[in-house]
């Protein structure tokens, strides 16, 4: 038979019982959709956690302070909150081999004022190596210099959202007066944006020198943490370890259990966020594999049901000259022509639901070209799978049976 | 020509062996028009179904066109069938849902014959059954009963087979249908085509030129046909 003729055979069994032929394909149309969909909301929400975490720097340490515990007494106040690390402990991690930058910052929240209208931001004291270790740009004006931290200058550098909410949405403010703890500031000016969100957003902050803040605002010699770039992603272990036994040293702590500072690795959160996400990708296309399964049956039983409801016509095949080969290549046909019509319209469904979700949850999605790759993959395989058993018991009738079958 | 030569058909029911022919031989000329008749259980169904291809004798040889086709494997029989045998059956067996064109042109579509080709042959047989040529392209279950085995006559022609097997072709027809059907096969004898009906019913089987009888596996008569000089036009 030829290759032309059996899809011409095969279009028209498909299409001689549009109904059963439509629902059938349903099964495999919601299959594909759900896990087109899942894997979108799962891949989703991978890249938008990645990206926050790439968005706060790359290859980045952070080192925090430890818990305080007052002498004698097991109140704990919490990671963080102790100020033991110190800029010369910044200073220190410089000479460290494989570290490229380091920034120490000051963090605090804070009321600023400008021509009349007021915010409630966070005030970051830091130095100029920050902007490389947290992966910041200028959009407008400059950065404040080594020299004007030394000199406790009061210049500030505001965040894109600071700015929007202080002078209007897209303003030019370098060379405006800001007004923070009762001190004025020269905006010299503007980060450029990031997208990050939540109270770790970085578009929403004032940059002033660390010095100003310690010597104006805090009054504090300490630093709320130090983040420290690493030359390469492949060194940040050996980076770690080398920054916990220098701290360690420094801050004349012999056991690493009771250290008053911890490091944390930014690849370590990409890892974390990852295999979350991952386990949470893999539940939902597990899911979504089982609703596939459920319709791979569903052809499964629609051609058998097709088997025995043409059992006369598989005889009078016979009868006129069909191969066996001829008979499964149509009725395995059929089956993977309903997956594979069913696949198509399968992805293109999840791709709107994906967009429905996005749309009204705000759930990012992202709709892999692998996945629909694997969808279709799927799909051809399920019916040549759930195809097979029917299209060989077909070709196995006895043409005498077939054609006496009522 | 078609050669049977002691053919024997044994069927296993659990225990038992049930012979259901028992030596049969006869021998088709070419362009001969033959019934095979008998009551039920004579076992003329078993013959069909090796003069069809669609069954092995136990014994014996079945030569259909100078080929021996005794014992084939189901492709190769189907092979055989495909390129020799053209088959009316009682219940017609047309696709449902299918155009008359596409009902006629099955056999070819198995036989790979180009599609253009299988337009021309398949409208050459319908005129050969008498088919109304306007209504080629309607469906097979828009048809009345003699129309429609008009269709499957012509789709027994299309492939230009050795023999025309037809079984019980009459028996789904009223009297009038039955005899259109019949006049077809005269017509079609008359123009030379080796027809092989398998028939009941008695009338039925003395239009043919030969009439064997079968009785409990055995042939107890072969003759010449009583009314066949009677119809007989050519």
């Amino acid at each position: 038979m030829r290759t032309k003729d059996l899809i011409e055979e095969i279009i028209f069994g498909v299409s001689a019982n549009k109904a059963r032929s439509g629902l059938t394909m349903l099964g495999i149309v919601i299959g594909i959709a759900s896990v087109i969909a899942m894997l979108a909301i799962g891949q989703g929400s991978k890249d938008s956690i990645e990206t926050n975490i790439q968005s706060i720097g790359s290859n980045l340490l952070i080192v925090m302070p430890g818990m305080q515990r007052t002498p004698g007494s097991t109140v704990s106040s919490g990671r963080g909150a102790a100020s033991t690390l110190t800029l010369a402990d910044a200073k220190a991690l410089e000479s460290l081999q494989g570290v490229s930058a380091v920034a120490p910052d000051v963090s605090r929240r804070s009321q600023v004022i400008a021509r009349g209208t007021n915010t409630n931001t966070q005030i970051e004291g830091t130095t100029p190596e920050y902007l490389q270790v947290r992966n910041v740009a200028i959009d407008l004006g400059a950065f404040f210099t080594g020299a004007q931290v030394s000199s406790r200058a009061k210049v500030a550098v505001i965040g894109p959202t600071t700015r929007d909410d202080l002078f209007g949405e897209g303003a030019d403010p370098v060379g405006e007066k800001i007004r923070i703890n009762g001190m004025n500031f020269l905006i010299i000016g503007v980060t450029a944006a990031k997208g990050g969100s939540g109270t770790s957003n970085q578009d929403d902050a004032i940059y002033i020198p660390i010095t100003t803040v310690q010597a104006f605002i805090t009054g504090s010699e300490s630093v709320s943490t130090i983040s420290v770039g690493a030359t390469d992603s492949k060194s940040m272990t050996d980076v770690q370890a080398a920054i916990t036994s220098l701290l360690l040293e420094r801050h004349k702590i012999s056991d690493a259990a009771s250290a008053d500072f911890s490091v944390l690795n930014q690849s370590d959160l990409v890892s974390i966020a990852s295999s979350i996400t991952g386990t949470f990708t893999t539940l939902l296309a597990a899911i979504a594999g089982i609703s596939l399964i459920v319709g791979g049956i569903g052809i499964m039983n629609m051609m058998l049901t097709a088997v025995t409801e043409r059992t006369r016509e598989i005889g009078l095949r016979k009868a006129v000259g069909s191969e066996r080969r001829s008979i499964v290549g149509q009725f395995l046909g059929e089956a993977v022509l309903l997956t594979m019509v069913g696949g198509g319209a399968g992805v293109a469904l999840g791709y709107v639901i994906a967009l429905i979700i996005t749309k009204f949850s705000g759930t990012a999605t992202h709709v892999a070209t692998s996945s629909v790759l694997l969808a279709f993959g799927v799909s051809a395989i399920i019916g040549i799978v759930f195809g097979f058993y029917p299209a060989q018991r077909a070709s196995k009738l006895d043409p005498i049976q077939a054609l006496r079958y009522e | 020509m078609i050669e049977i030569k002691d053919v024997v058909k044994e069927y296993e029911t659990g225990t038992e062996t049930l012979r259901v022919l028992n030596n049969v031989s006869f021998t088709i000329p070419e362009g001969q028009f033959v019934a095979i008749t008998g009551p039920s259980g004579s076992g003329k169904s078993t013959l069909m179904h090796i003069l069809g291809v669609l069954d092995t004798p136990t014994s014996g040889t079945y030569v259909l066109d100078h080929v021996d086709v005794s014992s084939l494997t189901q492709d190769d029989a189907a092979l055989v069938r495909r390129s020799k045998i053209g088959f009316v059956f009682q219940s017609f067996h047309l696709l449902p849902r299918a155009t008359v064109l596409r009902n006629v042109m099955l056999p070819l579509v198995y036989a790979e014959v180009a599609p253009a080709e299988r337009l021309i042959r398949a409208r050459q047989a319908l005129q050969a059954s008498g088919f109304d040529e306007s209504r080629e392209l309607h469906l097979s279950n828009q048809l009345s009963g003699g129309q429609i085995q008009r269709v499957a006559i012509a789709r027994a022609l299309v492939n230009n087979p050795a023999m025309i097997l037809a079984d019980e072709p009459t028996g789904n027809l009223d009297s009038a249908t039955g005899e259109l059907v019949l006049q077809t096969f005269e017509k079609l004898h008359s123009e030379g085509r080796t027809i092989v009906l398998i028939t009941h019913e008695p009338d039925v089987a003395e239009r043919a030129e030969r009439i064997i009888v079968l009785k409990d596996g055995v042939i107890i008569e072969d003759r010449e046909g009583k009314k066949r000089k009677h119809n007989h036009r050519t």
